[in-house]
C-alpha cells in the first residue's frame, strides 16, 4: 500500500509495486544500493526507500511535482533489462517471456536508474517489470495520458498568464503587429478551423494576399516578426512543386510576391529542407549524442572519455546547432542589413521553420531575451505555431519512427549557445533551460501534448464534458509554480543580465543604417543565368514584375553565403557590443559548446566540488541581492520615490540559503553531493589511452642522447 | 585583437602582445601611467611616417624600413612600416582604418628566414615563426644598393642574440620598479610558513656551494635523521645528484612532497642503502601513515627503458612500504610534437567541420589530462591518505615540477594567490632547476633544437584549467597567465633566465636585470581575479574528464579576430561591486543624515535597516 503522504499529484493512482527492490547508487562502483519498493502509477515509475529519509540538506531546487527517485511515464526512453550478465533493450517481445535480473532505466533527462529486481518474491518482479514495461513503451491513446486525469489546483495568483503572450486570442496578435511596427493583416477566418487543421487558429499574412482557400491554405506566408526598416520575416509550408502542377506554381508566386509587396518588393525565399538537416537526421544525431551522457558506471565514463572529441563530432549534433545558427544568422543578415522580406519554407513549416525564425528573432529583438518574452516567443511559433509536439517528442510511444525528432530541443540548444556566448543579454539562465527541455516530458502540461492548434481545441473541447468535475484543468507549463515555489524559481533568472536602461533608446537607432538601396544592383543583374544559389532564385516572371532587390553574391557557389555571413559576423563584431542590439553567435569550432548543464549534471564523475559556474553564479546572485535591498532602503528612505516600488515579481527575496562555504557542486541545483564524501575522483583506466606514440616517446628527456631531431 | 586594437599595443609593456581589446579585466595601465610610477626617462622615436613609437629604457632603434607588406592571414596583405629595435619588431600601417599594428618582443620570435627567391619586381619573402602560437609572413623588396643590409638581416641578429655573441635585452633594460621582485621568494621564509624546520626535518647546508648538485637550490630540507654525508652517497645514485628533499608538509598531518630525479638502478639492479635509509626516513616522518607512494611520472615502459642506461626506479623489494606508481606522462619530444600539432590546427584558421577531432588526435588535452590525474592522485595520497610521497621522473626538472606545483596548488591555498604563486613558480621551478633556457631557447637561432619542449607552458594551462574549474579559489586572473607566458618567451625580464639558480647567480642575473615580479607586483590590480575568495583550508581536487577540459582558446587562439574572449562575469561582478559601493554610501550618508536629524529632534534612536546587510570583503 502505498501510504496517503505518497501521492504528491492529485489524480494519480497505482498500478503495480514491488519489494523488496535494489537501487544501486549510481556513483559506486561497488555495486552497493538502497533497499525499497518500486511504484508504477499512471504518473511515474517511483523508488521509495525503505530507509528512514536522511536528514537532507534543505533543498532550495526542488520540484513539486517529481523527486530524484520518480521518472514520469512520459520521461522513459529506454528500458534495458540484464539477463545472465547480458544487457538487452527492452521491447515488447521480450516482457512476455522472462523479466530479467536487474532493470536499467534511461530516462529522456538523461538520468540512468539501475533496479536489482532479484530480492522481491518472483511473481512481483515479473508484475513489477511487465507493468513499467507495458505503461513505459507500449503504444498508448492520448487519453492516457496523466495530463488528463491530474487534478491540480490551478495557481491561484496566475502570474504567468499577466505577462507570457499566449498568442490564442486576436488581440495578442494585434498587439505583437502594433509592437513590431508590422503592416499586416490577421486572418481570423479559421477561428473554427475551417480554412486548414494544420494553421493556427488565428494568424498574420501580408497584406496583398485576397485568396485564402486555395490549396487548403498551404503556401500561405504566414507573418512572424518584423523588422523596424519594414522589411518581415515570414514562413509557409511550401510542398515541393512536381512540374505537372503548374497552377500550384502559380499560386506559389503569388504568394512570393505578396510577400515581396511587404517592403520594398523584395525577397529572399530560403528552402530549409534543401539546406538543412531533416528531422531524422536531427533524430539520429541527437541519439548518437545522448548515449555519451547516459553513463552506467565508472568504467563507461573513463573508457569514453579517451575517445571524447571524435565521438562527439561522429554524432554531428554540435554540426547540426551550427548549421542552424548559421542559417538563422543568414536570415538575420537579409533582414538586418539588406532590409530584404525573407520567406523560409518547408513542408510542413511547423518544423526547422519554427526553429530558424525563433532564433532570428531572439538575434534581432532583445523582447525575447526577457524571460516573458522568451516564454511569449515560444507559445508564438511554436505552440500557436503548430509545432506538432505529441509526434516529435513521441509521447504516446508509437512505433513508427519517422515522426519522432528533438526539434524543441535542438531550438534550445541554440538557444543555450547565445545564452553562454553572450549571457549579459538574456534574463533568464541557463537552469531555466534545462528545466524547460525537462518539462517536455513531464505529462501534466497541455503546452506540449498536442500537434496544432485544432489538435488542441478538439481534444480539450471533447474531454471537457467528458470529465464531470468540470473544465479540463491542464496547467501551461509557464505556470512555473507548479513544479517549483518561487524560492527555486530565483535560479530562471541570470544574475548577469543587463537589464536595458530606459534612457538609451535614443542613442541606438540613430547609427543604424539606412536602407542599403546602394547593394542593390541595377537591372542588368537579372541578365545572369539563375544559378542554383544559397537562397532559390525565383521565376523569371516575378523578377520581371516587381524590381526585386538582389545581390549577386547569393548566386556565387554554395560555400558564399558562409563567407558573406561571415563578413557579417565579422563587421557586426568591429562594432561596440550592444546587449539590447542585434546579437550574433560565433560560430568557429571552439566556441561551440557543449550544455554542460544539461549533459553532465547527473554524472559524479564529472562534478566539481566547490566549483563550476555555480561557484561564481551564486556568488553573483548574493551581490545582486545586496545591491537590491540597498536600494528598497533607499527607496523607503527616500519619501518622493516610495511610489516607484519595484515591480519584479520574482526578482525580490533573492537571498538564497546556500552553502556559505562555496562548497556546492558544481551540478547544482540539480544534484547534490551530500552523499559522497569529499574525495576526488580518480580516474582509471589511463593506461588504456589510444594515444599513438611513435619513436618520440622512447626518446630520452635529454638531447644528448638523441642522435638528431629536426 | 591584432587589427582593432593594435594601436594600444604600442603603448604598453605588459603582455605587449596582447591588446587591450582582448580583455575585459580591467583598464590596462598604460605604459606611460608605468614611467611615470616609474620615474624614468622615455625616448621617443620619430618614425619617418610621424608615427611615436614610445621606446623603452635602454630600447634603441635599430632598422627601419617603409613599404613593408605583412600578409595578414585574417585580413590579407597590409602594407606598412617595419621598425626593429633591440627589444622588439614593430610593424605599423596607418593608411587603414583602425590603424593597424603588431608590436612583439624579439625573445618571441623563434625563427626567421627568407622564403625562396626574390619575385621579378625584387619582392622578397621573409617567414617569422613565433613561439606564442603564430607565424608572421612579410614581403620586402631587396634594398637595391647590395651593400645595405635588409631589415630582415637586422632582424635575425637582433632576434638571437644568444647565437651572435651578444646580450639578452634583459640585461640592459634598467626599468626601476616600486618593489624588487627578487625578493618575493625567500626559501627560509616560505619553509617557515610550512612550519620547518621541526622536530623531523631539518635544513641540510649540504649543497650550500652547489656542490653536491648543480640544479638544486642551496637551500635543501632533509629528514633529521639523514647525515649530510648520507646524502651524498644519495646523490651518486640519483640522476644528476638530484636527491629526495622536501617540497612541501601538510600542516595538519605531516604528510610530505618529496621530490627527486630517477635512481640510478641499471640493469643490474643496484642498490643503495643510504637511499632507502632516506626514504624510510621520510616515511618515518609523518606518524600517521605506515606507507610512502612513489610516483613515477613516467609510463611504466618508458621507465623501465631507463634501466639499458643505468637508470631505473625503486624496486619494491629494495624499499620496503613503498608502492610505486606511474604517472604515465610522456616525455618532452612527446609534448613539443603535440603542441606543434595543435599549432597547425588553430593557426590561422581553424577548419570548422573536422573541428573536434583535429583537436583530439594533437593529443594536447590529453597530455592535460594526465598531468592533472597525477597531480591529483599526489594531492589525494596527502590529503585524504595523509601519506608523504616522492615524486620523480627522469631527471626530475620536467615533469616532477608540473606534478608537484600542481599538487601543491590543490593543496595549499597559498599557492593560489598571486604572491604565493609566484613563490611556488621560484621554488619548485626557478630554484629546483626547471631548465628554462633549454626548453625555451632564449636568443638561441636553433630553432630545431631538440632540448625545446613546452613544458612549462602546459603547467600553466593545467592551472588555467583549474582557473576554469574553481573561478573564486584563485586570486589572479587569466590574465596574469598569458602575462607570465609572454614574459617567458619576451627576454625583457631576468625571471626566466638560465636552467639553473647555480646559473643565475654566476651570471648576475637578480643584480643585473628586472624581475618579472616587480612589473607584476607593482601593478596588482592588473591581475586580480574579482571573483576570488579565500578559504585557507580548502583543497581542490579538479576534475581530470576530458569533458571538463577545454583549450584555452583565449591563449591558443586569441590571434584569431573572431575569437575575441569575453569576460562578462569578471565585468558584470565588478559594475555589481561599485553599485554596491554607491549605495552603500547614500545609505550611510541618508543614515547620517536621519541620524543627525534624529538628534536635533529628539534623543531617540532610529533602527538602522543597513545593519542587517553584512558587508562582504571585497576584493577588488
Amino acid at each position: 500500500m502505498i501510504c496517503s503522504g505518497f501521492f504528491v499529484t492529485s489524480g494519480e493512482v497505482e498500478f503495480c509495486s514491488a519489494n523488496p527492490i535494489l537501487k544501486y547508487t549510481q556513483d559506486d562502483l561497488s555495486q552497493r544500493g538502497v533497499f525499497g519498493t518500486l511504484f508504477c502509477t499512471n504518473f511515474r515509475v517511483t523508488f521509495i526507500s525503505d530507509e528512514k529519509p536522511q536528514e537532507k540538506t534543505d533543498k532550495t531546487f526542488k520540484n513539486k511535482l517529481y523527486g530524484e527517485n520518480d521518472i514520469p511515464l512520459m520521461c522513459v526512453d529506454h528500458i534495458y533489462g540484464v539477463y545472465d550478465e547480458k544487457r538487452k533493450l527492452i521491447t515488447g517481445g521480450l516482457v512476455k517471456n522472462k523479466y530479467p535480473s536487474k532493470m536499467i532505466i534511461h530516462c529522456k533527462d538523461l538520468r540512468v536508474f539501475q533496479f536489482s529486481l532479484t530480492f522481491s518474491k518472483e511473481e512481483d518482479a515479473k508484475k513489477i517489470f511487465q507493468g513499467i514495461a507495458h505503461h513505459c513503451l507500449e503504444e498508448k491513446s492520448l487519453k492516457c495520458v496523466f495530463a488528463f486525469s491530474y487534478m491540480g489546483t490551478p495557481s491561484p495568483e496566475m502570474q504567468w498568464k499577466q505577462e507570457t503572450v499566449m498568442f490564442d486570442s486576436p488581440e495578442d496578435w494585434t498587439q505583437e503587429m502594433k509592437r513590431t511596427k508590422a503592416n499586416c493583416r490577421l486572418v481570423t477566418e479559421n477561428e473554427n478551423f475551417e480554412l486548414s487543421q494544420r494553421l493556427p487558429k488565428y494568424f498574420v499574412i501580408p497584406l496583398t494576399i485576397g485568396d485564402l482557400f486555395s490549396y487548403q491554405g498551404k503556401g500561405l506566408p504566414i507573418w512572424c516578426w518584423s523588422h523596424y526598416s519594414g522589411c518581415a520575416l515570414f514562413k509557409a509550408s511550401f510542398p515541393p512543386v512536381t512540374q505537372e502542377d503548374g497552377d500550384f506554381q502559380k499560386h506559389l508566386d503569388t504568394m512570393i510576391n505578396a510577400v515581396a509587396h511587404n517592403h520594398l518588393y523584395s525577397v529572399k525565399t530560403e528552402d530549409l529542407s534543401e539546406s538543412l538537416p531533416n528531422i531524422q537526421d536531427i533524430q539520429q544525431s541527437y541519439n548518437k549524442f545522448k548515449q555519451f551522457f547516459l553513463i552506467e558506471n565508472s568504467t563507461d565514463f573513463w573508457l569514453s572519455d579517451v575517445k571524447w572529441f571524435s565521438s562527439l563530432e561522429s554524432s554531428g549534433w554540435l554540426d547540426i546547432i551550427r548549421q542552424c545558427l548559421q542559417k538563422a544568422v543568414e536570415v538575420v543578415e537579409c533582414l538586418e542589413k539588406d532590409n530584404t522580406n525573407v520567406l523560409i519554407t518547408e513542408e510542413e513549416g511547423t518544423d526547422l521553420c519554427c526553429v530558424i525564425s525563433s532564433l532570428a528573432q531572439i538575434m534581432l529583438d532583445p523582447y525575447y531575451r526577457t524571460l516573458m518574452g522568451f516564454q511569449s516567443l515560444v507559445q508564438k511559433e511554436w505552440v500557436a505555431g503548430c509545432h506538432a509536439f505529441l509526434d516529435r517528442c513521441n509521447h504516446l510511444h508509437q512505433k513508427d519512427k519517422e515522426y519522432h525528432s528533438p526539434v524543441f530541443l535542438l531550438f534550445l540548444e541554440c538557444v543555450w549557445q547565445l545564452v553562454h556566448q553572450h549571457s549579459p543579454a538574456f534574463q533568464f539562465s541557463e537552469t531555466y533551460l534545462t528545466v524547460l527541455s525537462d518539462s517536455v516530458h513531464v505529462p501534466v502540461f497541455s503546452t506540449f501534448l498536442f500537434n496544432s492548434s485544432h489538435h488542441r481545441e478538439s481534444v480539450m473541447k471533447a474531454e471537457s464534458p467528458l470529465a464531470q468535475s468540470g473544465p479540463l484543468s491542464c496547467p501551461t507549463v509557464w505556470d512555473w509554480s507548479v513544479q517549483f515555489d518561487s524560492k527555486a524559481q530565483n535560479f530562471f533568472f541570470n544574475p548577469l543580465y543587463l537589464e536595458k536602461v530606459k534612457h538609451d533608446r535614443a542613442v541606438r537607432k540613430p547609427h543604424k543604417p539606412k536602407h542599403q538601396r546602394n547593394l542593390s544592383l541595377p537591372s542588368t543583374a537579372f541578365k545572369t543565368p539563375p544559378k542554383k544559389g544559397f537562397f532559390k532564385d525565383e521565376t523569371d516572371s516575378l523578377k520581371k514584375m516587381l524590381r526585386v532587390k538582389r545581390l549577386s553574391r547569393w548566386r556565387g557557389s554554395p560555400d558564399a553565403p558562409a563567407a558573406t555571413t561571415r563578413e557579417f559576423f565579422e563587421s557586426w563584431q568591429h562594432r561596440p557590443l550592444d546587449y539590447h542590439g542585434l546579437l550574433l553567435p560565433c560560430l568557429d569550432g571552439p566556441a561551440v559548446h557543449i550544455w554542460m548543464q544539461r549533459y553532465l549534471r547527473w554524472i559524479p564523475e564529472v562534478y566539481i566540488l566547490g566549483g563550476g559556474s555555480v561557484a561564481v553564479m551564486t556568488k553573483l546572485m548574493e551581490l545582486l541581492s545586496q545591491v537590491q535591498d540597498l536600494k528598497r532602503v533607499l527607496e523607503q528612505r527616500d519619501s518622493s520615490q516610495a511610489a516607484k516600488l519595484d515591480h519584479r515579481p520574482y526578482f525580490q527575496h533573492r537571498l538564497l540559503s546556500f552553502d556559505s562555504s562555496g562548497r556546492l557542486s558544481s551540478s547544482f541545483p540539480f544534484a547534490y553531493t551530500c552523499y559522497r564524501s569529499f574525495k576526488p575522483i580518480i580516474p582509471t583506466g589511463l593506461m588504456q589511452s589510444l594515444m599513438v606514440t611513435d619513436s618520440l616517446a622512447s626518446q630520452e628527456d635529454e638531447a644528448s642522447s638523441v642522435v638528431s631531431f629536426v | 585583437m591584432e587589427e582593432s586594437g593594435s594601436v594600444d599595443s604600442v603603448e604598453s609593456l605588459c603582455s605587449s602582445t596582447t591588446t587591450r581589446s582582448d580583455r575585459s579585466s580591467g583598464p590596462r595601465v598604460s605604459d606611460t601611467e608605468l614611467r611615470s610610477k616609474a620615474k624614468a626617462v622615455e625616448k621617443v622615436y620619430k618614425d619617418p611616417s610621424k608615427d611615436e613609437l614610445p621606446l623603452l629604457p635602454e630600447e634603441l632603434v635599430q632598422d627601419s624600413a617603409k613599404d613593408v607588406t605583412y600578409i595578414c592571414p585574417f585580413i590579407g596583405p597590409v602594407r606598412g612600416s617595419l621598425t626593429v629595435t633591440n627589444y622588439r619588431l614593430f610593424f605599423r600601417c596607418t593608411d587603414r582604418e583602425p590603424v593597424f599594428g603588431l608590436d612583439l618582443p624579439l625573445g618571441g620570435l623563434s625563427r626567421v628566414e627568407k622564403i625562396g627567391a626574390a619575385s621579378s619586381r625584387g619582392d622578397v619573402s621573409y617567414g617569422v615563426v613565433c613561439k606564442d602560437m603564430r607565424n608572421l609572413r612579410f614581403v620586402h623588396k631587396e634594398p637595391e644598393d647590395s651593400l645595405k643590409k635588409s631589415v630582415f638581416e637586422v632582424l635575425m641578429k637582433f632576434a638571437f642574440p644568444v647565437s651572435n655573441n651578444m646580450s639578452l635585452f634583459a640585461f640592459e633594460y634598467k626599468q626601476v620598479f616600486p618593489e624588487n621582485g627578487w625578493k618575493v621568494y625567500d626559501p627560509l621564509a616560505e619553509y617557515k610558513r610550512q612550519g620547518l624546520p621541526n622536530e623531523s626535518w631539518r635544513i641540510s647546508k649540504v649543497n650550500d656551494h652547489y656542490e653536491l648538485c648543480d640544479s638544486y637550490p642551496a637551500t635543501l630540507f632533509v629528514p633529521v635523521t639523514i647525515t649530510d654525508e648520507e646524502l651524498r652517497r644519495v646523490s651518486s645514485f640519483r640522476a644528476k645528484g638530484r636527491i629526495p628533499v622536501l617540497s612541501w608538509i601538510h600542516p595538519e598531518s605531516q604528510a610530505a612532497v618529496v621530490r627527486a630525479s630517477q635512481t640510478m638502478v641499471g640493469q643490474n639492479g643496484r642498490r643503495c642503502k643510504e637511499d632507502e635509509k632516506l626514504l624510510q626516513a621520510i616515511m618515518d616522518a609523518n606518524a600517521q601513515s605506515h606507507k610512502l607512494f612513489i610516483f613515477d611520472a613516467r609510463p611504466s615502459v618508458n621507465a623501465a627503458a631507463n634501466k639499458m642506461k643505468g637508470g631505473g626506479f625503486e624496486s619494491e623489494d629494495a624499499y620496503q612500504n613503498a608502492e610505486l606508481v606511474f604517472l604515465d606522462i610522456h616525455n618532452i619530444h612527446v609534448m613539443r610534437e603535440s603542441l606543434r600539432k595543435l599549432k597547425d590546427v588553430v593557426y590561422p584558421n581553424i577548419e570548422e567541420s573536422h573541428w573536434l577531432s583535429n583537436l583530439e588526435s594533437t593529443h594536447w588535452l590529453e597530455h592535460i589530462k594526465l598531468i592533472l590525474a597525477g597531480a591529483l592522485r599526489i594531492a589525494d595520497k596527502v590529503e585524504s591518505g595523509k601519506t608523504s610521497v616522492v615524486v620523480h621522473c627522469s631527471d626530475g626538472w620536467d615533469r616532477t615540477p608540473q606534478l608537484t606545483s600542481l599538487a601543491l596548488i590543490m593543496l595549499d591555498s597559498h599557492y593560489r594567490t598571486i604572491r604565493g604563486f609566484q613563490i611556488l613558480l621560484e621554488k619548485e621551478w626557478l630554484s629546483f632547476g626547471h631548465r628554462f633556457q633549454q626548453r625555451v631557447g632564449h636568443g638561441d637561432k636553433n630553432h630545431t633544437d631538440a632540448d625545446r619542449s613546452p613544458i612549462f607552458l602546459q603547467f600553466i594551462d593545467c592551472v588555467w584549467q583549474m582557473t576554469r574549474q574553481f573561478p573564486a579559489a584563485f586570486e589572479f586572473n587569466e590574465y596574469f597567465l598569458i602575462t607570465i607566458l609572454d614574459h617567458l618567451y619576451s627576454c625583457l625580464f631576468g625571471t626566466f633566465l638560465c636552467n639553473s639558480e647555480q646559473q643565475r647567480l654566476k651570471e648576475e642575473v637578480p643584480k643585473r636585470t628586472v624581475s618579472l615580479w616587480s612589473f607584476v607586483n607593482s601593478q596588482l590590480e592588473e591581475f586580480v581575479n574579482p571573483l576570488y575568495v579565500h578559504y585557507p583550508s580548502h583543497v581542490l581536487f579538479p576534475t581530470v574528464g576530458i569533458r571538463h577540459l577545454q583549450l584555452w582558446v583565449s591563449y591558443y587562439i586569441r590571434w584569431n579576430p573572431r575569437m575575441r574572449p569575453q569576460e562578462p562575469v569578471h565585468q558584470r561582478y565588478k559594475e555589481l561591486l561599485a553599485k554596491r559601493a554607491e549605495l552603500q554610501k547614500r545609505v550611510e550618508e541618508l543614515q547620517r543624515e536621519a541620524a543627525n536629524r534624529m538628534a536635533s529632534s529628539s534623543s531617540e534612536r532610529a533602527g538602522s535597516p543597513t545593519r542587517s546587510i553584512t558587508p562582504v570583503q571585497t576584493f577588488v
